[in-house]
């Protein structure tokens, strides 16, 4: 480990802000990062080894003790277990010997949940040494496990046919499937590479800002800010040097139609990096891709150097002197709140993930302390169509408020899940009839977790920045589900693992608020519990960042629009609770004593 | 940066210089504003909450958020005292805080707010964490029942090189503060010190030493936190 680790540093220049790039070469080499190789990291970067195991210990798929020859992550989102994770599990752990969360005695398997992976419309899923295993059932479980005892290579693991388009890319080769739907302008193959490059290089950047701007496209990763505008931001802001970063840390429960976007249209994407940069005065992009989708790596680094060759990044882009930009891909470790603009640059730079305060934003001082621009993967896609077709053209699609299209991606219960990309202002209605469902639905997850739960009598409502803003996650639950446990409870396991712990609001209200639940699906719970947790949900607005502030939407959301449910669980005949349980907390006592309570 | 800017808290008019924060700004003018992550020369980092006002109608931490002309502040209004309350509420149920026997008890930031805020007990269960106390350093007791995870320490305490002697380990409600073995072991008497100083609370404690001042002889004993801000 020490000879790949010095390899490492040196690779990275013994640059501090290069440290997830340094953890995440030694974390794929030997499976984990031990405390020699932090020790040495800290003596080699003059920083002291808490301050590297702060970042290390950060990332879900940081390890600082070995996490086996193969490193099973087992997602754990909502819709993994409506598709029958538990089953799966179950079969991982009696095939393996061993719980989550341990590696075997002899150092071969180690399992482990992770929060969602992105592939909802495929669960349940599992990553493996970096590759992905969809629609896992017990049986095939049982083969997986079979063929790691006899030490195949997760290569050779997989019993089906690779997934469509791209995924049977040499250099991707995968049984992940696209499970497109519903093409519609952004997500039309059919357009040439370059074309926009060749336009823009005509324009001067405030001709490309205006037109951005005249499109009226707003930020697609969910909080809907203006695109143009960013960018003016960031052109006018003063700096030596510029970034572009395409946030592809897709990490809301229930998106994935970046790995979609990633997987068919990196060249569009790319493309739209280029722009981007070409209109802020950017030399430098950034690609800040989640850990989950490492087995596209080689393949976008595949594209990227073709696009070099091609002149579409590099020196003197497509002849036009002076306009240098270049790509490079960072990756995540496993961090939901890397996917909000300022935790992902702190990450970019070898830190924690966590949110910065604002003002200064991002345009004015982000990676390095320099202007950036942070747009979502399908932002950048969209701009290209702009550039292409005109912003008349764009606003001619979805509403006067949300203009142009929305890739969605759906799933849950439903027949078709994946991703439709639909012009803004379809009804909730119109989506349902859509993807088709065989049950009633009983409610619809607008906007994964930091979204809301709405039910039938909302089904009507459109989305759009107007109405039902949203990043793109659609999650359908029909009449058989349980709302409350499948789902609330889920979120909320999810938010207390993806905190980043800084902001006191946000650390430890949602265990709080999730206690309380648990405590009225228990039965345990009066009608002043569900007072209390609306009540104490609006502390969170203090946070510093959307994580926190919408951490409890899961619970408020479902007492708004459900709150029959939570009703019919509590104690009726009880209107207040102390909280204590004096039988409870004398259990221990009478036993040793062997004592029965006598109240 | 020496222009003068005027704004105003809770409709009293103020002034101060432009890019000052909002919490340094109102200190000037004679209001209090709680802080508990914030401390003089160090980086500001909002991590404890404790100071949110509202800036024209919006909640903003006032450690981080300079004023600027025309700004309309509140620090009284009652959804911000609310809220302070709870915070303080919620660091106390997320550790394990006995007064009574804490050696900071009179000189710790928490409990004096608590007072101010007059908190009587929390709405929120106790959590009764276990949390251990590392007392493997030469110098320092770190105990991590008392910590609110303000971070004071890891940006206020470096060694001559630079180095962080404290640190995050961890995240989500797992988090706590690592104290670096080996730095922290050729800790000086005098950055030990500082550590402590610079704890709020009662979780970096000298090894050895403790109850010195009498309590109720000590600083919150006498006077309420920010009363010497308001009686400027």
């Amino acid at each position: 480990m020490k000879k790949f680790t010095q390899k490492v540093l040196e690779k990275y220049h013994h640059d501090k802000t290069r440290l997830m790039d340094i953890l995440i070469a030694i974390q794929k080499e030997f499976g984990y990062v031990g405390s020699d190789a932090v020790e040495q990291i800290a003596q080699e970067l003059s920083m002291s080894e808490v301050d590297v195991e702060q970042t290390l210990s950060f990332y879900h798929f940081f390890s600082m003790q070995p996490t086996g020859m193969y490193s099973i992550y087992l997602n754990t989102s909502a819709v993994s277990n409506m598709m029958g994770r538990t089953q799966v599990a179950a079969a991982f752990e009696k095939a393996t010997g061993i719980k989550f969360g341990q590696v075997t005695p002899d150092g071969r398997i180690g399992l482990f949940e992770t929060s969602c992976i992105g592939m909802n419309d495929q669960e349940p899923a599992a990553i493996i040494n970096n590759r992905i295993f969809t629609k896992l059932t017990s049986f095939r479980v049982k083969e997986i496990v079979r063929d790691i005892k006899e030490g195949k290579p997760v290569t050779e693991m997989y019993t089906a046919g690779f997934g469509d388009g791209a995924n049977r890319d040499d250099a991707v080769q995968s049984v992940v499937s696209n499970n497109i739907r519903k093409i519609g302008p952004i997500l039309d193959p059919n357009y040439k590479v370059g074309e926009a490059i060749k336009k823009i290089i005509a324009m001067t950047p405030e001709q490309v800002i205006a037109m951005v701007k005249n499109s009226g496209i707003r930020g697609r990763g969910g909080a809907g800010f203006p695109t143009g505008l960013k960018w003016e931001f960031c052109h006018n802001a003063e700096g030596d040097r510029k970034y572009i970063f395409c946030n592809a840390d897709e990490g809301e429960p229930g998106t994935f139609k970046d790995r979609v976007i990633l997987t068919e249209l990196p060249r569009l994407l790319f493309e739209g990096m280029v722009v981007a940069g070409y209109a802020v005065g950017a030399r430098e992009g950034i690609l800040y891709l989640r850990y989950e989708y490492m087995y596209l790596e080689e393949y976008l680094e595949k594209i990227l150097s073709a696009a070099r060759e091609k002149h579409y990044l590099g020196k003197d882009i497509m002849g036009k002197t002076g306009f240098d930009f270049d790509i490079r891909i960072q990756f995540g470790a496993g961090a939901y709140v890397c996917g909000e603009e300022s935790a992902l640059i702190e990450s970019a730079e070898g830190k924690r993930g966590e949110p910065r305060d604002r003002p200064p934003f991002p345009v004015e001082k982000g990676y390095l302390e320099k202007p950036t621009v942070v747009n979502n993967v399908e932002t950048l896609c969209s701009v290209v169509k702009v550039i292409l077709k005109g912003a008349e053209w764009y606003r001619s699609f979805g509403t006067a408020e949300s203009t142009g299209t929305k890739l969605l991606s759906i799933s849950g219960d439903c027949r078709n899940p994946g991703v439709y990309e639909v012009a803004w202002g379809f009804t909730v209605n119109d989506i349902l009839e859509m993807v088709g469902t065989a049950n009633p639905v009983q409610a619809v997850q607008v906007g994964g977790p930091s979204g809301s739960l709405i039910g039938p009598n909302e089904f009507n409502r459109i989305l759009g920045y107007e109405d039902l803003a949203t990043g793109g996650s659609l999650i359908i639950f029909d009449e058989n589900r349980d709302l409350l446990t499948d789902v609330v409870l889920n979120f909320m396991d999810f938010f207390i693992e993806e905190s980043c712990g800084s902001c006191s609001t946000c650390r430890i209200l949602p265990s709080v608020l999730r206690a309380k639940l648990l405590k009225i699906l228990n039965a345990r719970g009066v009608a002043q519990d569900i007072d209390d947790m609306l009540a104490w949900s609006r502390f969170l607005k203090a946070s510093r960042c959307g994580l926190g502030q919408t951490a409890a939407n899961p619970i408020v959301s479902t007492i708004k629009n459900f709150r029959h449910l939570y009703e019919a669980k509590i104690q009726t005949r009880k209107a207040y609770d102390t909280g204590f349980d004096l039988s409870r907390a004398v259990q221990e006592a009478c036993e040793v004593t062997g004592r029965i309570p006598n109240i | 940066m020496n222009q003068v800017v005027k704004f105003t808290i809770d409709g009293i008019e103020c002034m101060a210089a432009q890019g000052q924060y909002i919490v340094d700004a109102a200190k000037e003018n004679g209001i209090y504003i709680p802080t508990l992550c914030n401390y003089p020369g160090v980086k500001p980092k909002g991590s404890c909450r404790i100071c949110t006002v509202k800036v024209n109608g919006r909640m903003m931490t006032a450690c981080t958020t300079p004023v600027a002309e025309n700004m309309q502040i509140e620090n009284q209004d009652n959804e911000i005292i609310e809220l302070r309350k709870a915070i303080i509420e919620l660091l106390f149920i997320e550790g394990n805080h006995f007064c009574p026997a804490c050696e900071k008890s009179g000189n710790c930031e928490l409990q004096a707010l608590a007072y101010r805020y007059t908190m009587m007990v929390p709405r929120f269960p106790y959590t009764f964490p276990q949390r251990a106390v590392d007392a493997t350093n030469p110098k320092l007791i770190k105990d991590q029942n008392r910590c609110i995870l303000c971070k004071r320490c890891i940006r206020a305490i470096q060694d001559e090189k630079g180095r962080s002697i404290f640190a995050y380990h961890k995240r989500s409600n797992k988090v706590e503060i690592g104290l670096d073995p080996k730095i922290g072991k050729g800790l000086t008497d005098e950055l030990a010190q500082k550590s402590v100083d610079v704890c709020p609370v009662g979780a970096l404690l000298i090894r050895g030493r403790g109850f010195e001042q009498p309590i109720g002889q000590r600083k919150y004993d006498k006077q309420a936190i920010g009363s010497d801000i308001e009686n400027m």
